[in-house]
């Protein structure tokens, strides 16, 4: 095996390990924030007790993020030196912006919500809570930035320095071998890079699928405790919580995030979006596969189509062309590259710059599959708390309910990896788009037995965590919230938050 | 002063502030395994418990201040020390993930396994900080595009792997002098009995340590005739080193605390007033070195960045303080503690 694909293979492995912890605690945090606000604001120790126990929730997931984060801060260094030389004006100046904004805001406070229930007010422990939570985001934010420039490049130019002499290079000036090493992209205008064209409509569809994977973790766990008739009053609380903020980011993503995310891929990246829908030909009337197989042979899906369904979706209209891989990248683009090659040349040449299209077909179909059942979960949920079946664990028709509720803690998961494969194999052969190589990037002095060993480590590594992760938050949901609000537990100072018409129904 | 020598400055000055900080969690790692009651062993985790993960970010943003301001200097490092640098990150992994599932199960073989990998994990960090520090000063072989010329096998050499011994030798004594001022009764008896010892044995590493620079490392005699003021700040940490000792006589811990950080800063001020202005030093040829002009970022970007770091910097440093000030005092285990 090569270093390119190890790189690859190693960088894509570290990245989805981490991406399972990072949205839950950016979901989770915002929960912690709606429990403690209630808490706060009814004065009902119920929501205290509940804030505690996804505290110690969040606190595992955080551990291993973190943990898992570190990594990646290095790994561009590591593995991808030459991309690293080449965008580190732009990109390292965003990452850098991650660390002092985010990070330091995430973990000051994040000593506070884990460790100060002794230590501090409860409207001050409440204010930590706020900063953790808004420190998640805003590490989401930079960071999606970062990736979104990648994706659709802007604000900078190129520079070429020879001996220290930096030359501008023209607009459209395309790299060459000769070019790895002493050209790199600088800021021209850093706003351009920050809201570069697609991310805004990417940063909207991230955090709200990391709201989807910290409300359907509560959903879950608190549908466990109804299954089994456990810790009742507060599941059915958390229960609450969790699927109004579940309802809340399902809607707003399939409804509002998911139409403008298809519709900026579309603009910025119409290779990716023919790929994603396995469209080959332009051709009116472009249809819409639900899910199917490409046979890249003969540049056609297999499977059930709507006829004319992805013109609409894209343009609003029936019959306006969706632009196919055949004719992507466009001439524009490829024959400054090759200008001494045929037609017929031109058309092996643009496969070269397909993504591999099934891959992409079908990770971005599983995505679509996956977020349209957790719409039709939450339906369901919201029509069985109206009708008052949910919590009804006699029914049996409730009781299959709950166990598909306590499954659906997967779906966001798996769709939020499924989602990224798509944006990430779906813009190959590109790392930063239409200007550098993934195969260019490689750091030129790490061997492929060196990547080899490492991915083996983490490989280990994150194996034997993923283990205890799950061994441990078994363990915690086995023990459960602390059944009541023990008095020891509650500093007196807290106290006073508690209400007298609550003491007395308690 | 131009925008690269503030961002050598300042490069600096996060790689201190985490020498500091994560210095003494990587301290309290290393002596973990010398204490054997597990009343003990949990009193050392919860003194670090509530700031080892934001004592991290210090490194995770000085790597990205590196980035951001000598992404050259950033690709060749990390690129050049690929093994040693996995080998860091997969034991910083295991040091902060063992002090989270340690407390998850009262079975004693669980927690010695715990135990091992925190300790093991704090000392290979160290170690392996000390070693690619070491090896920065010493200079490696840099080709004329930058690229590491080496191999991983130069990187252990002599030399690097002293500087590995007392940077070990350096976060365990700081690690103990924080836990004596953060324990009481019997853990800081023990802890202080330690101290002398551990003061000892660093200072003759660090005496030993800067003979070493001077014959093994020929351009930093070269530097200090150039720039003899050195010499005053040199001497100036190992002043404080020697007053170290004697605070913790008095029973002043916090002030021993500030003297070890004093010395690590005056330790970072040495090297930087040396080494300046080079990023990497190539060795044998001084010429492909990487210097904090041709290893830099625009200067349109480091004026961007430097304006985060003139909002984030006051930011970061009140949370720090903030932090430190709600949880002073003694440890007490509790409940939810580690």
């Amino acid at each position: 095996m090569d270093v390119e694909i190890l790189a690859r293979v190693q960088f894509a492995f570290t990245i989805m390990f981490h991406y399972i912890y990072a949205p839950l605690s950016i979901g989770i945090g915002v929960v912690l924030v709606i429990m403690e606000s209630l808490w706060l604001k009814t004065g009902n120790p119920k929501f205290h007790n509940m804030a505690r126990f996804w505290t110690r929730i969040f606190a595992l997931t955080f551990a291993i993020g973190v943990a898992t984060g570190i990594v990646m801060q290095f790994e561009f260094g590591t593995n991808w030196a030459t991309y690293s030389r080449f965008v580190g004006d732009i990109f390292g100046s965003v990452l850098a912006a991650e660390g002092i904004f985010a990070f330091f805001l995430e973990s000051g406070f994040l000593a506070i919500l884990l460790f100060g229930w002794n230590k501090v007010g409860p409207k001050f422990h409440y204010f930590a809570t706020w900063m953790v939570c808004l420190g998640a985001h805003f590490s989401a934010i930079w960071i999606v930035i970062a990736n979104s420039w990648m994706q659709t490049p802007a604000g900078f130019h190129l520079e070429r320095t020879v001996n220290g002499v930096p030359e501008i290079l023209p607009k459209g000036h395309v790299l060459t071998d000769a070019d790895l090493g002493s050209v790199r992209a600088v800021v021209d205008d850093f706003w351009a890079i920050l809201f570069n064209p697609s991310s805004m409509d990417r940063l909207t569809h991230v955090i709200l699928g990391a709201w989807m994977a910290g409300a359907f973790l509560v959903i879950s766990i608190s549908a466990y405790y109804i299954l089994r008739q456990r810790h009742l009053e507060f599941a059915k609380s958390s229960m609450r919580v969790g699927l109004a903020f579940g309802a809340l980011a399902t809607f707003l993503q399939i409804f509002v995030s998911a139409p403008d995310t298809a519709e900026g891929v579309l603009k910025n990246q119409p290779v990716k979006l023919a790929a994603m829908e396995g469209v080959f030909k332009t051709e009116p009337y472009t249809p819409m596969a639900l899910f199917g197989w490409v046979d890249t042979e003969n540049n056609r899906v297999i499977g059930p189509q709507i006829p004319g369904m992805l013109s609409f979706l894209s343009y609003g209209n029936f019959e306006q062309p969706v632009t196919g891989l055949l004719d992507l990248p466009p001439d524009e683009f490829l024959i400054p590259r090759y200008p001494q090659a045929s037609p017929e040349e031109l058309k092996e040449i643009r496969r070269g710059y397909w993504p591999k299209v099934n891959f992409t077909f079908q990770v971005y179909h599983l995505m679509i599959s996956i977020g349209m059942a957790l719409l039709g979960i939450i339906i369901v949920a919201l029509f069985f708390w109206w009708r008052g079946w949910l919590f009804n664990a006699e029914w049996w028709v409730s009781r299959w309910f709950l166990v598909v509720l306590i499954l659906s803690v997967l779906g966001p998961q798996i769709a939020n990896q499924a989602g990224w494969f798509t944006a990430e194999i779906g813009r190959q052969p590109w790392v930063v788009y239409e200007m550098l190589k993934t195969s260019d990037a490689l750091s030129k002095v790490v061997r492929a037995e060196e990547v080899l060993a490492s991915l083996i480590l983490f490989a280990a590594v994150y194996l034997l965590l993923f283990l205890l992760f799950i061994y441990t938050l078994n363990r915690k949901i086995a023990h459960g919230p602390d059944d009541e609000e023990s008095s020891e537990e509650m500093p007196a100072s807290w106290k006073a938050v508690i209400r007298q018409d609550n003491k007395l129904n308690h | 002063m131009d925008l690269n020598i503030i961002w050598f400055v300042l490069v600096g000055i996060l790689f201190t502030g985490y020498a500091m900080l994560d210095g003494f969690d990587l301290g309290v790692g290393a002596l973990h395994l010398f204490v054997k009651k597990d009343e003990h062993r949990r009193l050392m985790l919860n003194a670090i418990g509530p700031v080892w993960d934001g004592n991290e970010v210090w490194l995770v943003v000085g790597g990205g201040a590196l980035f951001a301001a000598f992404p050259e200097a950033y690709a060749t490092v990390l690129s050049g020390f690929y093994l040693p640098f996995m080998l860091l990150l997969v034991s910083l992994i295991f040091r902060g993930v063992a002090i989270e599932f340690r407390s998850k199960e009262e079975w004693a073989w669980w927690r010695s396994m715990w135990d091992v990998a925190f300790s093991a994990g704090s000392v290979l960090s160290a170690f392996l900080i000390g070693v690619a520090m070491g090896n920065i000063v010493r200079g490696i072989p840099l080709g004329p595009d930058f690229e590491f010329t080496g191999r991983v096998l130069d990187l252990l050499n002599p030399y690097a792997l002293f500087m590995g011994v007392t940077t070990v030798l350096l976060f365990m004594m700081h690690g103990a002098i924080y836990v004596s001022m953060k324990t009481e009764g019997e853990m800081q008896a023990i802890v202080r009995g330690w101290i002398p010892r551990l003061i000892g044995l660093f200072l003759v590493a660090f005496f030993l340590f800067n003979i070493y620079t001077l014959i093994e490392v020929p351009w930093v005699l070269e530097t200090v005739r150039q720039r003899p003021w050195i010499i005053f700040v040199a001497v100036a940490s190992v002043l404080i080193a020697l007053n170290i000792p004697r605070e913790i006589h008095k029973g002043r811990e916090f002030s021993a605390f500030l003297s070890s950080c004093a010395v690590m800063a005056l330790m970072m001020v040495t090297f930087g007033l040396t080494y300046f202005p080079h990023m990497v030093l190539s060795s044998p040829d001084v010429a492909n070195s990487l210097t904090i002009y041709n290893a830099a970022s625009s200067q349109k970007t480091l004026g961007i960045t430097l304006t985060f770091a003139i909002i984030g910097f006051p930011l970061v440093l009140t949370y720090t303080v903030c932090v430190y000030y709600i949880f002073r005092g003694k440890v007490i285990l509790t409940k939810h503690s580690y």
